[in-house]
């Protein structure tokens, strides 16, 4: 078998659906990477995809998303299913460095054989929204299920990644005045079902009423998911003992019959496919738009005509003269 | 996504050996020299090592060892990352005598830092590292 450095792409793409996970990790980084080649890999695998259940994973920092990925994927192994993880982590605005520590949490699970892509942010939010649903396709066709995306959530791009999935799950824990800040984030409006972490927490029962009373206001308001199939599913969970994973991993499949049985499903996973084309179209015109204003910027940058004007007026000016002559 | 795409490095302790407090800081010198680390920690194999390299499609293997075993392991990664057909190298931090080196870069180790590096000198090992093999 040659290395994988030396095939082409849809030879990678015959190999990965064979199984091999040095083909699934390549076809990986170039869907990372963007261009050429991961518009190779997306004309190559987007016809083949819809077999994965994709479950998107979410909570803040510490709340214990990759102890409880890792004791709920191996027991997914031990059932004979094939589940994979990409799990994202922030990379540093100053460097574009990143320390990617999931794999810690999870020896475990990758002894089990659970295939596990760490991967960072990389600067720009925009390329997130990109390559996930590109990478979670690579993991379809590979033949992985379920594809569990995990993030933190903390900011839009991982609340958006993360509604953009089969089945939402929201990690929540004691402790961290959860209930009300991460309604703050918009963070509890994308979950189709919670996991109340750190339950052997006596201050646990407050995050589950909080919640609770959280999910009765959306009722009133009508103010939730329009595509929710039933009021979220509250589970309690202590990842590091594994209790409660079990109820956890049969709330997720039940929650994927709920979306087949009422024909949600199909309806979802199209919004899903025209939010891409939204973020590509977004990426494609940003790009497009960079040179335009660091053209119009730098000619007004020197003129001493800016320095009189309040800089939101410079910009209105600057910004009629590109739009109307967009081609100078 | 037009950045240069950052170096993928995956960082582990091989074997029995606790002493985790000079990998995290190599942990976060190749964070700040811009590259992605894959963190590990303690008590890795050769083969869950190659596990994570094979998975996170890596550039390059940085183990640890204070430990003295780098003449045994740091010989057995590198076979074993080549017995699995992954071309990709190995460099080793930690408490390595000065005649040991030779043996070690005989073996295949592409670079030995050793207690007190700095940062920038770090970070250039295994830029080199991964120069020298290209993929």
């Amino acid at each position: 078998m040659a290395p994988v450095a030396d095939r082409t792409v849809p030879e990678l793409v015959a190999a990965a659906r064979g199984g091999e996970l040095r083909a699934t990790a390549r076809l990986l980084t170039f869907v990372e990477r963007g261009g050429d080649l991961a518009e190779q890999v997306a004309e190559a695998t987007h016809r083949h995809v819809g077999n994965a259940h994709v479950i998107g994973l979410t909570g803040p920092p510490g709340s214990g998303k990759s102890t409880l990925t890792a004791v709920w994927t191996i027991q997914l192994a031990e059932e004979g299913r094939r589940p994979a993880v990409l799990a994202v982590d922030p990379s540093s605005p100053l460097t574009g460095g990143a320390i990617l520590g999931d794999r810690v949490r999870m020896a475990a699970a990758t002894a089990a054989g659970v295939f596990i892509r760490s991967m960072a942010t990389r600067g720009h939010a925009g390329g997130l929204a990109l390559a996930v649903p590109g990478m979670v396709r690579v993991l379809d066709i590979a033949g992985f299920d379920p594809v569990i995306v995990e993030t933190v959530g903390v900011g839009q791009v991982e609340v958006d990644v993360t509604a953009a999935t089969d089945t939402a799950v929201v990690v929540v824990t004691p402790g961290m005045g959860d209930a009300v800040q991460a309604n703050k984030a918009g963070l509890l409006e994308v979950a189709d079902l919670f996991a109340v972490n750190k339950s052997d927490r006596p201050d646990a029962v407050d995050v589950r009423r909080d919640l609770e009373l959280m999910l009765d206001l959306s009722k009133l308001t009508g103010h939730g998911r329009p595509d929710a199939v039933a009021r979220p599913t509250i589970v309690s969970t202590v990842a590091t003992t594994g209790r409660g994973v079990a109820e956890l991993a049969d709330a997720v499949d039940s929650h994927l019959a709920a979306l087949l049985n009422a024909g949600l499903l199909e309806a979802r996973r199209e919004v899903r496919r025209r939010a891409e084309v939204r973020s590509h179209l977004e990426h494609l015109v940003l790009a497009a738009s960079a040179a335009a204003v660091e053209a119009a910027f730098g000619a007004a940058a020197d003129a001493a005509e800016t320095a009189d004007e309040p800089p939101g007026v410079t910009a209105r000016r600057l910004a009629e003269r590109l739009l109307t002559n967009p081609g100078s | 996504m037009a950045d240069a795409t950052p170096v993928r490095v995956v960082l582990a302790k091989l074997g029995l050996d606790g002493h985790d407090r000079g990998l995290k800081v190599v942990a976060r010198m190749l964070r700040d020299g811009g590259m992605e680390v894959i963190y590990l920690g303690l008590r890795q194999t050769t083969s869950s090592i190659i596990d994570a390299v094979e998975q996170e499609d890596a550039d390059v293997v940085g183990i640890s060892m204070l430990n003295a075993g780098h003449l045994t392991l740091g010989p057995l990664m590198v076979d074993a990352l080549a017995d699995a057909g992954l071309d990709v190298p190995v460099v080793i931090g930690g408490i390595v005598p000065d005649e040991d080196l030779p043996t070690l870069a005989a073996a295949g180790v592409a670079g030995v830092l050793g207690p007190g590096s700095p940062a920038a000198d770090v970070v250039a090992c295994v830029r080199a590292a991964v120069a020298g093999r290209g993929r």
